[in-house]
């Protein structure tokens, strides 16, 4: 009798918790929401926090003028945790169980590598902001962060410009995964075109983060010592960077000597690091926070604000970054495609994708390609500030179009600059 | 009439250019100083120098300090919050709203050094001189040599002038002289640096049937002198290649010193002991945090601060850890890994509501950045060289208490034969958590010094955890002279595996090296010989 009105109870109680659960769902109907996939623990917190307060900020920005569609944007934050395999499990669960229009996320290569099969999956839709070695175009994705030809090749002709110190010898120094090995792969076919030979280029990786760069920097000066101009190029990524470039600075490494060029190294990853032995070294981006220009300074203002009022570590020092810029310009321009679309029917959208055109803070009106799901950015090269910013000593014409594949990697000529099977 | 008059102004003209060709120039050199074509740049510091060599030193030293600017058309130097005029040298009150600094590359960066090195050659100052001079020994080119004999001529201070005759010989290689060449090259044999084996090795190219140098005994000079210099650089890296090794393994011993107590001697399998160097780390990074609130003026002595805090703070996390769980379980070791494990995520977690999932921010202070030169090829971090030192004050502090004290004395009693110590009124619980606090407090040392060289984040224990272990299996449990044998040969080891094999690949070696030698020799380096209960 007594487990019965237990029984009861029970039901009444899941009863009670179901319509409540069902109302909630209905209320969060009138809302819109995005996924936000990014690491905010482990190696790569260092970076990809940043991308969630700006992808965060943005939300709030345009849910203030109005939303999407007059419907509220609902961002909902995971953290994968550095942890590849966990991606794909996040990604699932944001698509299935959360039912988010859009996701922004991923910064390694191998982390969207592994949540691309969920996406293909169940059609989702993914704004990736970094830039990554290309080799890839998927339907499901779009990459607001620059592919090899709109920053990696223009830095090493850089390098081998009169400004640039006129490289011949070159150290590829990367962390060992498929970002750095394809970046390095490309590069080594570029070289080779431009007649550096084998002997000329030293490669060398270390495991995610790695902290003990003592070997590796002596390597780097001997190499160095063994006639002629020597540069080194580093596709590091995560927290690695602070103690390589500490390392870097003790070890009376000088720019002009042995000038480090970085492509996953900004504003963000330097603020952990004193820079004034650092001076002259080199990163190349489609943004830098020192540019001057009327968005730049209202997109730095809106993140200093964003910081304050969200209390962020170190609020009154906070940096701006490409990574950042990109999730910016892609939040904006899927905004513009849904609006377009009249609907957020992830097929739909990437329809209405194709040549979406955005004022970004870089100064330059970047366009999404009509084909390619790249966009067409700037690529400028600065070299850090003792106040660990960037000047730009270099910046190309204008944008540049993306070539996802890499015309120095064998077999990629044949293939169609535009995803299989729309 | 007419004519004259044209004349006349023409005249006046001509009068008023020749009065202020001063001025004109600036103007002109002032707008090419700040653009943004290099070529441009170049050539207006080029004539800078032959107009004024005076000015265009303090202009220079301002524009590679990255403190030139320019407000309006007028060139200032930007020193902090003060501002003066770059020609006039007049103070600036305001810093003039419109002010845009001059940016230069690597390429003007090393320009503006060597034009520097040859006005700085003849200051007064000898500490400016030896400076420069230094840079000719390591950057001197044909184009210097009048330069630098110059300057030989004049020097009387004995460092300088060696640095000076280095500089001449690395010049004088350009000479058209092959005896001149020879005397150069001869003399360079002494000097072992990169830049001169650069140079001869540039020496003994061959293009197609044209030897780079031409004269056949000045190339097997260059030879031996190159040979030399080769067998000097290789020994300062061996050198290098032993010290890194060395910092590597006391690192690893600050990180292990702990757990070599818990674990070594206690027997417990703490897999929290990695969260404690994570809690010493937080400890210092907070001291750090309150200096540069309270005491911004102290800032650089943060770390002595920091010592008794962070060793306090991981040891009373440490002695709670096993007042409320360990204790409960000595003896199941299986429950203790299981307990201390959950322990360790606790922690993490705990860290990262407290301080954000971030990596948080430790500077090294000044005296521990930078390095001292001993060889021209081995530049000693003088992070590293602290950090060495402060694994040997440790070890000797932990050996002390152990060995010397009464606590060190029931440590050893109760980790031998519990019960017999009990019998003879040794309080075995008591100590029990006293020797834990002692493990947990040197582990919090240990954090200290990795806050110095590694990133400080919730996480961080994690990367340790399986270092630690591995430090202590090998040298032997129960054993402190184990553990500092193991702790510096995996350091030198695995630093000479990864140069030859890459990071990837040593570490791999290193970790199937400890599987294959705990299989050969369970008991570690050393086996503890004794009565223990066990035996």
């Amino acid at each position: 009798m007594r487990s019965r009105t237990v029984l009861k109870l029970f039901l009444l109680l899941a009863i009670g918790i179901w319509t409540g659960l069902s109302a909630f769902t209905s209320y969060a109907a009138d809302t819109i929401k995005v996924g936000i996939l990014h690491s905010l623990s482990g190696t790569m917190a260092i970076s990809e926090t940043a991308l969630k307060e700006t992808a965060l900020m943005t939300i709030a920005n345009i849910n203030a003028k109005g939303g999407v569609l007059g419907k509220k944007l609902e961002p909902v934050v995971v953290d994968p945790a550095s942890n590849w395999p966990l991606f794909a499990e996040k990604a699932r669960q944001l698509l299935t169980q959360d039912k988010v229009a859009v996701v922004f996320g991923c910064w390694t290569s191998v982390s969207r590598k592994s949540v691309l099969p969920v996406f293909k999956e169940l059609n989702g839709l993914l704004f990736y902001p970094v830039q990554y070695e290309g080799e890839e175009l998927e339907k499901n994705v779009f990459y607001t962060g620059a592919a090899p030809n709109q920053q990696a090749i223009p830095a090493v002709e850089y390098l081998m410009s009169e400004d640039g110190g006129g490289a011949k010898r070159f150290v590829l120094l990367g962390t060992d995964y498929v970002y750095p090995r394809t970046t390095n792969k490309i590069l080594r076919a570029f070289l080779h075109s431009k007649g550096v030979t084998d002997q000329d280029i030293m490669e060398v990786y270390t495991p995610f983060g790695h902290s003990d760069y003592q070997t590796i920097i002596a390597n780097i000066k001997k190499f160095a010592s063994e006639g002629k101009k020597t540069c080194v190029i580093s596709t590091i990524n995560g927290d690695s960077n602070v103690p390589f470039y500490k390392e870097l600075g003790n070890a009376g490494l000088k720019a002009t000597d042995v000038p480090v060029m970085a492509f996953s190294v900004g504003e963000e990853e330097l603020r952990g690091v004193d820079t004034k032995p650092l001076v002259g070294h080199l990163a190349a981006w489609n943004y830098f926070m020192s540019l001057k220009n009327p968005e730049n300074t209202q997109f730095i203002t809106m993140y200093q604000k964003w910081a304050k009022k969200e209390n962020l570590p170190n609020a009154d020092k906070v940096v701006t970054n490409d990574p950042m810029e990109a999730t910016y310009i892609g939040l904006h321009m899927w905004k513009q495609a849904v609006e377009k679309a009249k609907s957020t029917d992830v097929d739909k959208v990437i329809a209405a994708m194709a040549g979406q055109t955005f004022k970004a803070p870089s100064g330059f009106v970047v366009k999404m390609d009509e084909k390619n799901h790249h966009l067409h950015k700037p690529v400028f090269i600065g070299e850090i500030r003792p106040d660990g910013q960037f000047n730009v000593v270099w910046k190309s014409k204008g944008p540049i179009k993306a070539q996802p594949w890499s015309p120095y990697i064998p077999g990629n000529a044949q293939k169609k600059d535009e995803p299989e099977g729309i | 009439m007419r004519i004259v008059t044209i004349s006349l102004t023409l005249i006046c003209l001509c009068l008023f250019i020749a009065a202020r060709p001063v001025a004109a120039l600036d103007s002109n050199l002032i707008t090419r100083l700040a653009s943004d074509d290099s070529d441009e740049k170049i050539s207006a510091i080029h004539q800078l120098i032959e107009d004024d060599p005076a000015k265009a030193i303090t202009i220079l030293h301002a524009l590679s300090d990255g403190q030139l600017a320019l407000a309006g058309s007028r060139l200032i130097i930007l020193n902090g919050d003060r501002a003066s005029d770059a020609i006039s040298g007049e103070k600036i009150e305001t810093v003039p709203a419109n002010t845009d600094a001059i940016t230069i590359n690597n390429r003007i960066r090393r320009i503006v050094a060597t034009m520097l090195s040859s006005l700085d050659i003849f200051a007064s100052d000898s500490k400016t001189r030896l400076n420069s001079a230094r840079y000719l020994a390591r950057n001197a080119t044909f184009d210097s040599l009048p330069i630098i004999e110059k300057a030989l001529q004049k020097e009387t201070n004995p460092e300088i002038k060696n640095r000076l005759m280095v500089a001449r010989s690395m010049a004088s290689l350009g000479s058209s002289d092959a005896a001149v060449r020879l005397k150069a090259v001869a003399y360079l044999k002494n000097e072992a640096t990169p830049a001169t084996r650069q140079l001869l090795s540039a020496l003994l190219v061959k293009n197609g049937d044209n030897w780079q140098e031409p004269d056949a005994a000045v190339r097997s000079t260059a030879q031996a002198s190159l040979k030399e210099i080769d067998r000097k650089l290789a020994y300062g890296e061996n050198l290098d290649r032993i010290f890194t090794g060395l910092s590597l393994g006391s690192l690893l011993l600050l990180a292990a010193m702990g757990l070599a107590i818990t674990y070594g001697v206690m027997g417990i399998i703490n897999m929290a002991h990695g969260e404690l160097l994570m809690i010493g780390a937080y400890a210092t990074y907070a001291v750090q945090a309150f200096f540069r609130l309270h005491f911004p003026e102290w800032i650089n002595w943060y770390l002595p601060a920091a010592l008794p805090c962070s060793f306090l703070a991981a040891a009373i996390v440490g002695m709670i850890l096993e007042r409320l769980v360990i204790r409960h379980l000595y003896g199941r070791p299986l429950e203790t890994l299981l307990a201390t494990w959950g322990l360790s995520l606790f922690l993490i977690q705990t860290v990262r509501t407290l301080f954000g999932a971030q990596n948080v921010e430790v500077a090294n202070p000044v005296w521990m950045s930078g390095g001292i030169t001993l060889l021209p090829s081995l530049v000693l971090p003088w992070n590293r060289i602290i950090i060495i030192g402060f694994a040997i004050a440790v070890l000797a502090g932990m050996w002390a208490i152990l060995s010397l004290t009464r606590l060190g004395l029931f440590v050893r009693a109760v980790t031998q034969n519990r019960s017999m110590s009990g019998c003879l009124g040794v309080p075995t619980g008591k100590i029990d958590t006293l020797a834990f606090g002692l493990g947990a407090g040197i582990a919090g040392l240990g954090g200290l010094a990795l806050s110095q060289v590694s990133n400080v984040g919730p996480d961080m224990g994690q990367g340790y955890i399986v270092d630690s272990f591995m430090v202590v299996v090998l040298g032997g449990v129960g054993q402190l002279a184990g553990a500092v044998w193991a702790a510096l040969g995996l350091g030198v080891f695995s630093k000479i595996l990864e140069n030859w094999s890459g990071a990837v690949i040593a570490k791999i070696a290193v970790l199937v090296f400890i599987i294959v030698f705990i299989q050969k020799r369970p008991q570690g380096i050393f086996a503890l010989k004794g009565r223990t209960v066990e035996s």
